[in-house]
């Protein structure tokens, strides 16, 4: 066995040894420290060093490569994706800070760390997998520990309900793709990516195959009709493993969605192409129309981000290039407001236990800085220029309008007027609502402001500066 | 670096200023110094426009500056400028430069109101610049959306409900516009996003004009309070602070001409040939409804409201008959509307912020209590009636004069119901008048109010300098945007 092969897999090797280095630091905790949350070798320092190395070592792509048989297939694409969801990653570590010195969650610090990056772990499996063992691998690897980190706070009772709901839907979609999966290995005798598309006829069987594979994925990205489950764990999981889940669960999937379309299901392009014309609208329209009604701004996010999903399909359903880089680029664009959105929500719901629209009233007088990012990140979600989420949208919606969807791109525009509407209420309630008794006054701990900083950045300058989406452009590929 | 992209500079550079500012002499230095740099500028920048084409210059757009910004998709910051955005770009720098007076006093969140207003203003000069589609969209919507806060925090009334429906419709008809955009950048070949090359290539088939021209126009148009989606026009105008509304009735809603001109005239002439008489239509019915409907209101911000619908109707009503005479009364239109419902506006806010009402039923007798708002009050509305010498007269005639050059039986019917709107405006207008000016006061309280401080004077004599100026000395400016409308018009010919 060529050992050297291993070295195409950096990224992957780089993250085990972040986690195993996490994982042994956590053993030497002594228990007094554990118990007061001061342990000085995890105390977020030492994750987020760790994690700021990995993210810079592996921010630059590499040649593609084929390691394993075909097992594992890199390309520089893979690269830029990761680095996205390395940066994400890193921003929930800043916003765990204040959570993790919780006296209830300082005594398992490190196994927040360690579980989250071995989502994260999961996540890179999937993105380059050349096979679908490895990818279903990949799959259960981001799912199951995912379940550990919403059930996190387990003292609270909404915490661990999350986490049943979560585990038992993740189970259950898992069973549907494996289903999936194996009626497709009945009709193509193989299951490696390179292999596949010329078995692929479009047989009823393999259509069929197809539905329960795209049932499986749906699930993972909370797509209507298969977005029930959301709501409920977003608003019972811990706001940080909520931001997470969002963001970085999401984008990957949507990128896997994405490659394995294009390479695994080409020649059943018009079928796919159907069937995500009707997920995408029922999506979007859907999940905002019930996103006006919500009074807890956690489910409030939960069903702008099913929107968003719906949103990030755009860029799936032409699968050209273009499509691909304006869905890279969404989904970075997307993390930066989104996160922000949730380090705001977290850091209050911590000091003050507040999570409700009513609550925010009159946010704006007595923390006028939170509710500013926080109205920067909203505007940046609907999509209002001068700010990043303005050139994103217009990038996926024009992707999809040039693979000749107008219908559709007409019908998702109409929607991001609804969505503007529930993201104005949360700004009505900050700035125009006076309030009896507002959330007091306090400073947030220095990694929020950091996590906040890096995310106002984000929204302020991805769109500006036109080099990131080029640079994603340059590497994306298509049908 | 260029003149035209300081119209940008400046604005960001108020807004770090004003970031940094401590104190309410900070912030009023800083938005004085901006905003008289910018008017200064504008002026400026029409003495070297009117220089520069008495030299020979026939360029289509002056001053340009090209900087790729998204290269695989086309997209350019690309400014340049004629003689139509040159006239509005100093119709916006004057209300931006009054407007700032007119919210001296404004309390509380001083600070983060002149952000907002900042933002809002750099928008519109941004859009007027612009040729670029993307950027030109992208500066639109920048215009749009401070409206939302600056009315919900700082309006009047019932300002939540008028924010969120203004924003609302605002969004609404960009959506369109968005979609109508793409529309027209697919359909010349997707090549680039600059209008005068896609007015250059002059390739977007029939069939798909026909769809992209009535979205773009309607996305443009209901910003031009296009009936029947004027309606956030006087709800949002109502309840906004005095120097928004001036703003938006002023500049913002001048943005829905110039676009509809600009893009969907300009880009699909033989969809607009084929498909305006639908819009004449429906801006026919903008302007005599909008006057019939500000006989009626009894708030002084609402009458004016639906005077704006009125006059806002009148000018997409003269793009749309498609010849250089109405077009360039249109722009004409658009400069004196501007200038004098500012004027309104302003005065509106000054006499309510002393009478604390703004029902005409209330008002009465204030020629004797506030002889300088008041005689302003009848300035502005002679010439919102279009007495000659002022402003209005200019522009309705240049438009009427036109619309009755198109031979047709439908064209010249809808030129002669449009022209009753200019009795219906004599009729409001005199009453209001009549009413709360003259006659004797009533109430006790009013008897002691004052008159116009120092900083309203500025505001109020500088609008009124440039209507009157408008009205005396038209042709300068009028053969500036005419030379500039006639490039586009003959497109319009088969």
């Amino acid at each position: 066995m060529d050992y050297s092969q291993f070295l195409h897999m950096r990224e992957e090797l780089s993250l085990i040894a972040v986690l195993v280095i996490l994982f042994i630091a956590d053993l030497f905790v002594s228990p007094d420290n554990r118990k007061n949350g001061k342990s000085p070798i995890l105390n977020t320092m030492l994750p987020v060093v760790l994690m700021t190395i990995h993210t810079v070592v592996n921010f630059f792509p590499s040649e593609a490569a084929d390691v394993f048989g075909g097992m594992y297939h890199y390309v520089p694409m893979h690269t830029v994706i990761k680095s996205v969801l390395n940066i994400a990653t890193l921003i929930v570590f800043f916003m765990a800070h204040e959570w993790m010195k919780r006296e209830d969650t300082a005594f398992k610090q490190g196994e927040f760390y360690v579980l989250t990056l071995s989502t994260l772990f999961g996540m890179y499996l999937m993105i380059s997998a050349g096979h679908f063992l490895m990818f279903f691998i990949g799959l259960e690897t981001a799912s199951i520990p995912m379940a550990a980190l919403v059930a996190f706070d387990k003292y609270r009772h909404n915490s661990s309900e999350a986490g049943a709901k979560y585990i038992l839907t993740a189970l259950f979609s898992s069973a549907l793709l494996l289903f999936g999966l194996s009626l497709i290995y009945g009709t193509c005798g193989t299951l490696y990516f390179d292999d596949m598309p010329q078995h692929i006829n479009g047989s009823t069987l393999q259509i069929m195959a197809f539905v329960f594979f795209f049932a499986g994925m749906g699930f993972k990205l909370s797509l209507v009709p298969f977005h029930l489950w959301t709501a409920d764990v977003y608003e019972g999981a811990p706001s940080t493993v909520t931001a997470y889940l969002s963001v970085v669960s999401k984008g990957s999937a949507a990128f896997v969605l994405l490659t394995v379309l294009i390479k695994v299901f080409a020649p059943m392009v018009q079928n796919w192409q159907e069937v995500l014309y009707w997920i995408t609208i029922a999506s979007i329209t859907v999940a905002n129309l019930f996103a006006v009604r919500q009074q807890n701004l956690k489910r409030l996010m939960a069903f702008s981000s099913i929107s968003q999903a719906g949103y990030i399909m755009l860029g799936v359903i032409g699968g050209t290039a273009q499509g691909m880089s304006s869905l890279v680029y969404y989904v970075l664009v997307y993390a930066a407001a989104n996160l922000g959105v949730f380090a705001v929500i977290t850091i209050i719901a911590l000091r003050s236990g507040k999570t409700t629209l009513e609550d925010y009233a009159g946010l704006y007088k007595t923390n006028p800085k939170l509710s500013f990012l926080m109205t920067l990140s909203l505007f940046s979600l609907a999509g209002i220029p001068p700010f990043a989420g303005f050139f994103s949208k217009f990038f996926i919606f024009m992707a999809a309008f040039q693979s000749g969807f107008h219908l559709l791109v007409f019908i998702a525009l109409v929607n991001t007027v609804i969505s503007l509407y529930y993201y104005l209420l949360i700004v009505k309630a900050m700035y125009i609502t006076p309030s009896e008794n507002p959330i007091p006054t306090f400073r947030s701990d220095n990694y929020t402001r950091i996590g906040l900083a890096i995310c106002t950045i984000g929204i302020i300058g991805l769109g500006i500066a036109s080099i990131v989406y080029q640079s994603i452009d340059k590497l994306a590929f298509g049908l | 670096m260029n003149i035209l992209s300081l119209f940008v500079l400046i604005p960001l550079l108020m807004l770090g200023g004003l970031w940094a500012a401590r104190g309410i002499k900070a912030i009023r230095s800083v938005m004085v110094a901006g905003s008289t740099a910018l008017l200064a500028l504008s002026v400026v920048l029409t003495y070297l426009y009117l220089s520069e084409r008495g030299a020979g210059n026939t360029a289509d757009m002056l001053f340009r500056a090209d900087l790729v910004w998204y290269a695989p998709l086309h997209i350019a910051y690309s400014v340049g400028v004629d003689g139509i955005s040159v006239a509005m770009l100093l119709l916006s720098a004057i209300i931006v430069f009054t407007g700032t007076f007119a919210s001296w006093r404004l309390q509380p969140l001083t600070k983060e109101y002149f952000l907002w207003f900042t933002l809002l203003s750099m928008g519109v000069f941004g859009f007027f610049i612009s040729i670029d589609m993307f950027t030109m969209f992208m500066f639109y919507e920048i215009a749009l959306i401070p409206m939302y806060l600056l009315i919900g925090v700082w309006g009047s009334g019932r300002k939540e409900y008028s924010a969120m429906k203004l924003t609302l419709m605002l969004m609404g008809g960009s959506a369109f516009l968005l979609i109508g955009i793409l529309g027209i950048y697919f359909g010349s070949g997707a090549t680039t996003m600059n209008i005068l090359e896609i007015a250059g290539l002059h390739n977007i088939p029939f069939a798909q004009q026909c769809i992209w021209f009535p979205l773009t126009f309607l996305g443009f148009g209901v910003l031009g309070a296009l009936f029947p989606f004027h309606t956030w026009s006087p709800d949002g105008h109502a309840s906004a602070p005095t120097a928004v509304s001036m703003l938006h009735a002023g500049v913002l809603m001048k943005l829905g001409g110039y676009g509809c001109f600009r893009i969907a005239i300009f880009l699909m002439p033989e969809a607009a040939n084929e498909l305006s008489w639908i819009f004449l239509i429906l801006t026919g019915i903008s302007v005599v409804y909008g006057a019939f409907s500000a006989c009626v209101q009894t708030d002084l911000k609402y009458i004016n409201a639906y005077s704006s619908v009125s006059h806002c109707g009148l000018v997409l009503f003269a793009i749309l008959m498609l010849n250089q005479t109405a077009a360039t009364g249109a722009v004409l239109q658009m400069l004196s509307h501007g200038l004098m419902t500012a004027l309104f506006f302003a005065l509106i806010g000054m006499i309510y912020g002393r009478t604390h009402t703004r029902d005409v039923r209330e008002l009465q007798g204030l020629m004797k209590i506030m002889p300088f708002l008041s005689v302003c009050y009848v300035i502005a509305g002679l010439a919102n009636l279009g007495l000659p010498g002022l402003s209005g007269f200019v522009a309705e005639m240049t438009i009427f004069v036109g619309s009755f050059q198109n031979f047709d039986v439908f064209h010249r019917t809808l030129t002669i119901i449009a022209c009753t709107s200019i009795v219906i405006t004599a009729v409001y207008i005199l009453r209001l008048v009549g009413k709360i000016l003259y006659g004797t006061c009533t109430n006790k309280h009013h008897l002691e109010l004052t008159d116009a401080t120092w900083d309203e004077r500025v505001a109020v004599i500088g609008l009124i300098v440039c209507v009157a100026g408008l009205g005396m000395a038209p042709f300068w400016i009028s053969s500036m945007i005419s030379d500039s409308v006639a490039p586009i018009v003959t497109h319009l010919i088969p």
